[in-house]
């Protein structure tokens, strides 16, 4: 293998550049290639890869349109993504975002649907802060075991989010289950009224708003509050950390909490923006994607929304590729993969210092 | 509920837990494998998905399961070995790149698939251990199929060879120090690269069984996890083989209460008996662990539990 690295390396070797340049070339180049590795199977395929290119430029971002719908997949993308990322700032890889979004789209239904007639838009309020303590609870659990009983985050935040999907399953099917919805169990629906409404000109829900303003607020926190220094220094050298006196279980808790309350608003927003109920069709992925958006985004927060509006408009891609070209919707969640790993393999040549 | 219905439970939980297991059995085994190199692969899911749609299509053209059972393996050997290889680039996050193969074996599964969820393939065989019995539920219990005999006595050549071989010595100086195996002139790289890759060939493998035993045909909702599972049931297991051949069935076992209850027409909470089997893996890695010693057993280089 150290040929491999070796020929990478020459490679490369050329490349001089500053690593400040190289912070910027480096995920570019990354884009290109993964870019060229689909075009490379679509002609293998025997399609012309710029058709397809073409096409999912105008199915993600070229019209109004497109940019609707791939904002309406970015928004929730943006919250999962913060929730991989803020834990991480303490040196943990949670991934078990899908879990906590159930919960939070269910505590949502429960919560906002029977508040809606008389609390109006307070229950969507009510709503949203209930799919926060949701998922915050269940991502605190695995904030709680890393901490004091020293079982690895990353298999117990998987085990919690399936444990949390076998839950929404059972209520969504049995004593939340609207009884109208036949074929398809789901909650009680809000009226349409009663829903999150649309930022104006962009015809996108205020969700989105309030992914852009977590992010904000969450990168303001990390590089300026003496909170945020302080899970950096947990997460960089936990050693350090305890020696001068940092409470580092607290904040590894306080971190996966933070984390799981993002990726509960997301499915408190998809329930009262998107769905209008809990239900299966809620569980699209977005809390699994967002692991990668948090990767790609190297865990920086602002990083994150370029990034889910990348992968968002991809995904919106998929139907026009289905109409136009014939291409199973398959397609995209290929390009996807293809663009995840060269730019995860990408890493090995960033600069070394971080941030 | 009578002594008979308690009893046709019992059986087909005992039956559901060899159906069940054998996919995690062959899954944890190659992650097994994988992690005694130092490695994490988290994409065997995608592996197997991938494995499941391949092996199905070459059943279904060749008309021999037991080539479509080797060609999901060799599928398997690839993503296997693109994953070690990646993971050797420095500075190269084995966890996320596992994640990405995910996605990407899902679409590729997903992409080809799609004209193989109408044909039929022919399917694996399976031995009547059952035949003395005069009991239908037994018999239908005892139908074992072939892979899950081929999956327990692979735990025990495992076992065994990472004991007594040459090879298995190597894999696990590499996995315990990789500073130790390069002073004994071992090459750290091209051990966890064959190491991931044949992990790659069991995922494949585990993939194959689900699409050509049970649940026995290719559409996109086959798997429910498997492939993640792998890496909690090896750390159960305690990463090693004979481990994974109890977790696999303790596993299977808990997973198949909810539909062995729906069997005997109790339907109440069948959801919430899907996730016996995580409760349970919770359970006893929390009651096996303690801040003081996190992860008895685990390969020194391990980045999860370092």
């Amino acid at each position: 293998m150290a040929s491999v690295q070796s020929v990478l390396a020459a490679a490369l070797r050329p490349v001089n550049a500053p690593p400040a340049v190289l912070a910027w070339l480096v995920p570019i180049a990354s884009i290109v290639v993964g870019l060229l590795a689909f075009g490379v199977f679509v002609a293998l395929l025997g399609r012309n890869p710029l058709e397809v290119y073409a096409t999912i430029f105008e199915g993600g971002f070229a019209s109004a349109f497109s940019w609707n719908n791939t904002l309406l997949r970015a928004a929730p993308l943006i919250l999962t993504g913060l929730a991989v990322a803020i834990p991480a700032q303490a040196g943990l890889v949670v991934i078990g975002g899908e879990g906590a979004l159930a919960l939070g789209a269910l505590a949502a239904a429960a919560v906002a649907v029977p508040l809606a007639p008389s609390l109006g838009a307070g229950a969507l309020v009510a709503g949203a802060v209930a799919g926060a303590a949701a998922g915050g609870l269940w991502f605190a659990l695995t904030g709680y075991f890393r901490a004091y009983r020293g079982l690895n985050e990353t298999i117990s935040s998987l085990l919690l989010s399936y444990i949390a999907i076998a839950v929404f399953n059972h209520l969504v099917e049995g004593p939340l289950r609207d009884p109208a919805s036949l074929n398809k169990p789901s909650t009680l629906p809000l009226p349409d009224a009663a829903m999150i409404g649309q930022i104006p000109w962009l015809d996108v829900h205020w969700g989105l708003a309030i992914g852009l303003v977590a992010c904000l607020i969450a990168q303001l926190a990390l590089s300026r509050s003496t909170q945020g220094f302080a899970l950096r220094v947990a997460g960089g050298n936990p050693r350090a950390a305890m020696l001068v006196g940092l409470p580092v279980g607290a904040l590894i808790v306080a971190a996966c909490a933070l984390g799981g309350a993002a990726a509960g608003l997301a499915g408190a927003i998809e329930v009262m923006a998107v769905h209008s109920a809990a239900s299966a069709s809620v569980l699209a992925g977005y809390g699994t994607t967002g692991i990668l958006v948090a990767f790609m985004a190297r865990q920086q927060p602002l990083a994150i929304v370029p990034v889910a509006i990348l992968m968002g408009g991809i995904a919106a891609a998929g139907s026009l590729l289905q109409r136009r070209l014939d291409l199973p919707d398959a397609t995209t969640l290929v390009l996807q993969g293809l663009l995840f790993v060269s730019i995860l393999a990408g890493e090995a040549f960033m600069p070394k210092e971080r941030r | 509920m009578t002594f008979d219905a308690v009893l046709t439970v019992l059986i087909a939980v005992m039956g559901g837990a060899i159906r069940v297991s054998t996919p995690f059995l062959f899954v944890s085994l190659g992650e097994c494998i994988t992690e005694k190199s130092g490695r994490i692969n988290l994409g065997l899911e995608g592996t197997m998905v991938f494995g499941a749609m391949f092996g199905y299509a070459v059943s279904y053209h060749t008309g021999s399961p037991w080539l479509g059972v080797l060609a999901a393996g060799c599928s398997g050997v690839v993503f296997g070995a693109v994953h070690g290889l990646l993971c050797s680039l420095p500075r190269v996050n084995d966890t996320a790149i596992g994640i990405s193969l995910i996605v990407l074996g899902l679409g590729l599964a997903y992409f080809f698939g799609k004209a193989y969820i109408q044909p039929t393939a022919p399917r694996l065989p399976s031995l009547d251990l059952g035949a003395w019995s005069d009991r239908p539920a037994l018999r239908a219990a005892l139908q074992v199929n072939v892979l899950f005999i081929v999956g327990a006595v692979l735990a025990f050549v495992l076992h065994w060879a990472f004991a007594n071989t040459r090879w298995g010595l190597q894999l696990r100086t590499v996995g315990d120090s990789a500073d130790a195996a390069r002073a004994l002139g071992l090459s750290v790289g091209r051990t966890r690269v064959m190491a991931t890759a044949l992990g790659g060939f069991f995922g494949g493998v585990a993939g194959a069984y689900l699409s050509l035993y049970y649940p026995g045909s290719w559409n996109e909702a086959l798997s429910s996890g498997q492939g993640v599972m792998a890496v909690a049931l090896v750390i159960f297991a305690r990463w090693r083989p004979l481990g994974c051949f109890r977790a696999a069935l303790i596993f299977g076992g808990a997973g198949s209460i909810g539909p062995a209850l729906q069997a005997v027409g109790i339907q109440a909470g069948y959801h919430l008996w899907n996730a016996a089997p995580y409760v349970l893996t919770l359970a006893i890695m929390l009651a096996s662990t303690s801040k003081a010693r996190a992860s008895i057993g685990a390969p020194g280089e391990l980045s999860m539990t370092r």
